[in-house]
């Protein structure tokens, strides 16, 4: 038995520790808001927190996230209030919506890491992810408006 | 480590010598060596044809793509066997490790992932970092050996250190198991630390201005 | 007419009385008469009203990200008076009562959905009110001109009731037929940016896609697929596969071999184990290479006739100057970013089947064939689609039929899933094309004579199920946008042919289909006969657009706000395509420049006539949508073939445009009152011949076949 920490909620799984976590979370846990891609770290949008580092769930092995705290795009906010989940809705950010949790778990972590990203940060951050829809400009335009969110929630 | 290996000399040599032989026909000692050799190994003579040959099968192994594209030229690592630029154009970030979400060991696992074209991995995967770049890339033989031999431009690495890093840093070994479809550097990992440590030893003599890097075979 | 076969009651949910308002187009009440009565409606129609104030709008057409999950609810409520945040949305089934009302089928594609369903989804709003505020007319005894409907309710004199409380009243009131709709002058959504309805699930995880269908019991199977297309299984070994923990079952079917496990990973490792044989396939001798060199000699011969006028072989003789082009276009792969999937749970006489699908009643089809069922023993349900561009559409349900059949033999509920290596090898691709073009121009250099031949395989012969029998041996996907093109009516000695191939690949309608190469031609050309006049390329089209306004009008409006007469600064360049496809005309300017011996793009222009822009911000995602689609298919796009093998397999070899490639993209939308048209595909047309033109402009060569990432390109100096 691996017991993984998901979203701040430990799960007792029986499975190889060579199993992708994708798998893990979406097959054994049932944590379906982490997508299946393209299986070999090429796309993104499997892009799940490792000790808030925004792994490739597709390649990482279980064994890797054993006593780490995992985290999905469903524990990424309480109540989808996450600055991006909020900047997304504003800029009608989704058409197939199928990468998107993967461009918000990577976009969350370029917002920890600066608070004030130009346009080059943008590109650097997130071109490990692709939105086949081409929603590249707004959620360029969304990363923008969820860092003013962000540095305006922390000044009141 | 250090203790198989005994700082016997420091020189500092300006001379310039100009030697005859088939393959490069003028090179350079350089200034500030310190020469190495093991314990149990009688004390090699400064040889400075045989250290810069040695050197010429090290810079083979240096600018073969398993080295090569993890120390490129600009601040994005390389990919594949042409060494283009790699896909989603990663940056090197302040520590090499990447930035963002797009950190190296987002992808490269402690270990090579299966399959072809997945992710090589490795525990410390991570470029030089960006105030001691120690580019490979586009440098010729003459510019790589001193690059490497000068400790204000091989991270503060005394000869001592350059051997015990090319025979035992993980990264340095795992170019000779880069994970499924990727091709070796030449020779074994052992012919390469033999070679490196050749090259010091002998005097770590750096290729002459005009030595250029032997035409690779068609890969 | 009987109301009960519009009108459903009875059906308890959610504690309250459902009731669905059901409004059948013209065409269909009398298929719907009678013979039907009594007999239970299927839960399916456009919109439903609970007694508990639940709006329920089903749709039609799937959502696959070109936004009608936010536009068809907008036109309902439009005439329903209620906010759309009181509506929850859901898609309907396969069901002959989504037919789309033009094709006949029910189909998600053309950009097709917002005109299609522009009167449909209006009247079911206007339908619904009209009979909600005859109840509480009945029920207050106000007059019925006295009450006013607003916001999900209806006011009558002194009382006001909730839809909901005159749901029950409200379905057993006869049908009124005729209703007006209302006038654009009182529209509050049409025509207004509305933010997307599923956004939220979009961002949260919720959303539910094909991929996500779980339930206890359910199974995963992959697909061991030929090496070469139409490849069969000679003989195989499964008894290391069956040894991979979670493994369940190995089953033979006819695309190959299925590994049915707990879970995706298990089924994984069952594929690495499996060892297959596999018989000779006549397709292995096939190449790229081959292709290119048969059909571009095909192509220096006159096919079949698509379009002739006067005499082009003697105007070519008679005119003061030719040019020759010779075009090729590879064949490219969708690759929607969820891989294709199914999931099947099979009863004892009967089925029931989520998936993604753009054609849920074909696939239904096929599904009752294979297991010899009646259609309507088969339940489809549609999930959101992540990603369609036509991959969703197969006529022959190839994923669908395949999941149907693992199903079949092995017995339990089981859920296909595609890797992307099977995604990008597995065919249906857009076709690999060859164009062949000799203009005669003037002493002005305008074309007096155009001989124009297109080779590649037909698209609609393979979609006879979906579509129908071709009527003619052209098949106008292969043509479009070369016929009908408004630059070679002008020209009196032209013709078009084309010949169809035939090849084992199998090909498919791709996001723009024919537009995606004929504008490519039709447009490069054009730069090239108005460069060769010492033209101006804006104003050397606008000489044909006499007579077209709307070309006109998207051309104008972007060179206007493109600032196309403006010189740009050293080292940039631009260049201009027009196009009209699927009932819409859009104009694109692209700016570029090169380095490194490739393109780099920087910005695109785009101005659009699409006639009434129902949702303005969801047009405009959808050009910015179709643009990055269109460029990444001009740098990247390429399906190669070599010894009958597809040569691309993932992301790494079948390269997508990033985040960082994204050009600026400014979309203009021309105020238009004209006939509407589609949106979802009219950017990508004149996305990549723009690019293609600029790149002409910065290097003095012309491109004549894509992808941009096989040339290098070199600045002038």
């Amino acid at each position: 038995m691996t017991v993984l920490n998901v979203n701040e909620k430990a799960y007792e799984i029986d499975a190889s520790k060579d199993m992708p976590l994708l798998w893990a979370l979406r097959d054994l846990l049932g944590l379906t808001g982490t997508k299946f891609g393209c299986g070999v770290a090429q796309c993104g949008a499997c892009t799940v927190h490792l000790d808030g580092e925004a792994v490739r769930s597709c390649v990482t092995k279980i064994e890797r996230a054993v006593g780490k705290r995992i985290t999905t795009i469903e524990g990424l906010s309480p109540d989808s209030d996450h600055p991006l989940q909020k900047a997304w809705i504003e800029f009608d950010v989704p058409q197939c919506g199928y990468c998107q949790s993967g461009q918000i778990m990577s976009a969350a972590v370029l917002l920890r890491e600066n608070p004030t990203p130009t346009d080059q940060d943008i590109d650097d951050a997130m071109a490990g992810n692709i939105c086949r829809c081409g929603t590249y400009l707004r959620i360029r335009a969304a990363i923008h408006q969820a860092a003013k969110m962000q540095r305006e929630g922390k000044k009141s | 480590m250090s203790n198989l290996f005994k700082k016997i000399a420091s020189k500092k040599s300006g001379a310039r010598i100009a030697l005859a032989i088939i393959a490069i026909s003028i090179f350079t000692a350089s200034v500030g060596r310190e020469v190495y050799f093991t314990k149990v190994s009688v004390v090699p003579k400064k040889d400075s044809v045989a250290s810069v040959k040695a050197f010429m099968q090290v810079y083979e192994v240096l600018t073969h793509p398993r080295c090569m594209n993890c120390h490129p030229a600009g601040d994005i690592p390389l990919q594949g066997e042409d060494s283009h630029l790699h896909a989603m154009l990663p940056k090197r970030g302040v520590d090499g490790k990447g930035v963002y979400a797009m950190k190296c060991s987002n992808c490269h696992q402690p270990t090579n992932s299966p399959g072809l074209h997945t992710p090589p991995g490795n525990p410390n995967w991570h470029l030089p970092p960006a105030d001691m770049k120690m580019i490979f890339q586009g440098k010729s033989p003459r510019e790589l050996a001193k690059q490497l031999l000068d400790p204000a431009t091989n991270s503060h690495k005394t000869h001592e250190q350059l051997i015990e890093h090319v025979s035992f840093d993980k990264l340095v070994v795992g170019g000779w198991s880069p994970g499924e479809g990727r091709e070796l550097p030449p020779g074994t990992h052992k012919e390469f630390v033999a070679k490196f440590k050749t090259w010091i030893e002998t005097g770590a003599y750096v290729p002459s201005a005009d030595a250029k890097a032997p035409i690779k075979k068609n890969r | 007419m009987n109301r009960r076969n519009f009108i459903q009651s009875g059906a308890l949910f959610a504690g309250g009385l459902l009731i669905s308002f059901k409004i059948p187009t013209a065409k269909k009440m009398a298929a719907l008469g009678e013979a039907k009565a009594g007999v239970p409606f299927s839960p399916n129609a456009f919109l439903n009203i609970g007694t508990d104030n639940s709006i329920t709008v089903v749709l039609s057409h799937v959502e696959m990200g070109q936004g009608i999950w936010t536009t068809l609810p907008m036109l309902i409520a439009e005439e329903l008076d209620v906010s759309l945040d009181q509506i929850t949305v859901k898609h309907g089934g396969a069901d002959k009562i989504f037919d789309h009302t033009l094709y006949g089928v029910q189909i998600t594609g053309g950009s097709s959905t917002t005109w299609s369903e522009f009167d449909r989804y209006r009247n079911a709003g206007a339908t619904a009110r009209t009979l909600l505020t005859q109840a509480a007319s009945k029920r207050s005894g106000i007059p019925i001109q006295d009450c006013k409907t607003e916001n999900g309710t209806v006011t009558a004199g002194e009382r006001k009731f909730t839809y909901g409380e005159l749901a029950a009243d409200a379905a057993l009131l006869p049908v009124p037929e005729n209703i007006p709709l209302r006038n654009k002058a009182d529209w509050k959504y049409i025509g207004k940016s509305i933010k997307r309805l599923d956004a939220k699930v979009k961002t949260n995880g919720e959303a539910i896609f094909g991929m996500d269908i779980q339930f206890p019991g359910l199974l995963t199977a992959i697909v061991v697929h030929p090496p070469v297309f139409g490849g069969k299984v000679k003989s195989f070994n499964d008894s290391n596969s069956k040894a991979v923990s979670g493994v369940r079952q190995v089953v033979k079917i006819p695309t190959g071999i299925a590994i049915i496990a707990d879970h995706y990973y298990a089924a994984q490792q069952g594929k690495k184990a499996l060892q297959v044989i596999w018989e000779s396939s006549s397709n292995a001798g096939l190449s790229t290479i081959k292709q290119t060199a048969a059909y571009k000699k095909l192509a220096a011969t006159n096919g079949q006739t698509v379009q002739e006028k006067g005499d082009a072989g003697a105007g070519l003789l008679k005119s003061v100057k030719t040019l020759k082009a010779e075009y090729v276009f590879p064949y490219l792969a969708h690759a929607p970013m969820e891989p294709l999937n199914c999931t099947v749970k099979l009863e004892k006489d009967s089925c029931e089947i989520w998936t993604g699908t753009q054609i849920p009643t074909t696939d239904q089809a096929a599904a009752a064939k294979i297991l010899g069922l009646a259609p309507e023993k088969i339940k489809i349900n549609v999930p959101f689609l992540g990603g369609g561009f036509g991959r969703r559409a197969t006529p022959t349900s190839d994923f669908v039929s395949e999941a149907v059949h693992i199903a079949k033999a092995c017995g339990k509920p089981v859920k296909l899933v595609w890797s992307r290596e099977d995604d990008i090898r597995g065919g249906f691709y857009r076709p690999f094309v060859v164009h062949n073009v000799t203009t005669g121009l003037d002493q002005n250099g305008m074309p007096t004579a155009w001989k124009h031949n297109i080779v590649g395989q037909s698209i609609m012969k393979g979609a006879a199920n979906v579509l129908g029998e071709l009527k003619t041996p052209i098949d106008d996907t292969s043509v479009e946008g070369v016929k009908g093109s408004p630059y070679l009516t002008s020209i009196p000695d032209h013709f078009v042919g084309l010949h169809t191939t035939k090849e084992l690949i199998p090909v498919l309608w791709f996001r723009s289909v024919g537009y995606t190469h004929t504008a490519y031609v039709m447009e490069t050309m054009m730069d090239e006969l108005a460069h060769n006049a010492g033209s101006d390329p804006v104003e050397y089209r606008r000489g044909f657009f006499k007579e077209h306004p709307r070309h006109l009008a998207a051309l104008d409006l972007v060179a206007e706000k493109g600032n196309w007469k403006e010189a740009l600064p050293a080292g940039r360049f631009k260049g201009v395509a027009v196009a009209e496809s699927f009932g819409s005309y859009v104009a694109s300017i692209a700016e570029v420049s090169i380095s490194n011996g490739q393109v780099k793009v920087h910005k695109i222009d785009c101005a659009i006539d699409c006639g009434l822009a129902v949702n303005p911000e969801g047009v405009k995602a959808q050009v910015e949508s179709g643009i990055i689609f269109g460029l990444t298919m001009a740098l990247y796009g390429e399906i190669s073939i070599k010894d009958g093998k597809v040569q691309q397999n993932n992301f790494y070899d079948y390269k997508i445009g990033r985040i960082h490639e994204s050009p600026e993209i400014n979309v203009y939308i021309v105020d238009s009152d004209d006939k509407m048209g589609g949106v979802g595909e009219c950017s990508v047309p004149p996305t990549a011949p723009a690019i293609a033109n600029a790149i002409f402009a910065a290097t003095g060569k012309r491109v004549y076949n894509l992808p941009l990432m096989n040339h290098q390109l070199l600045a002038k100096k």
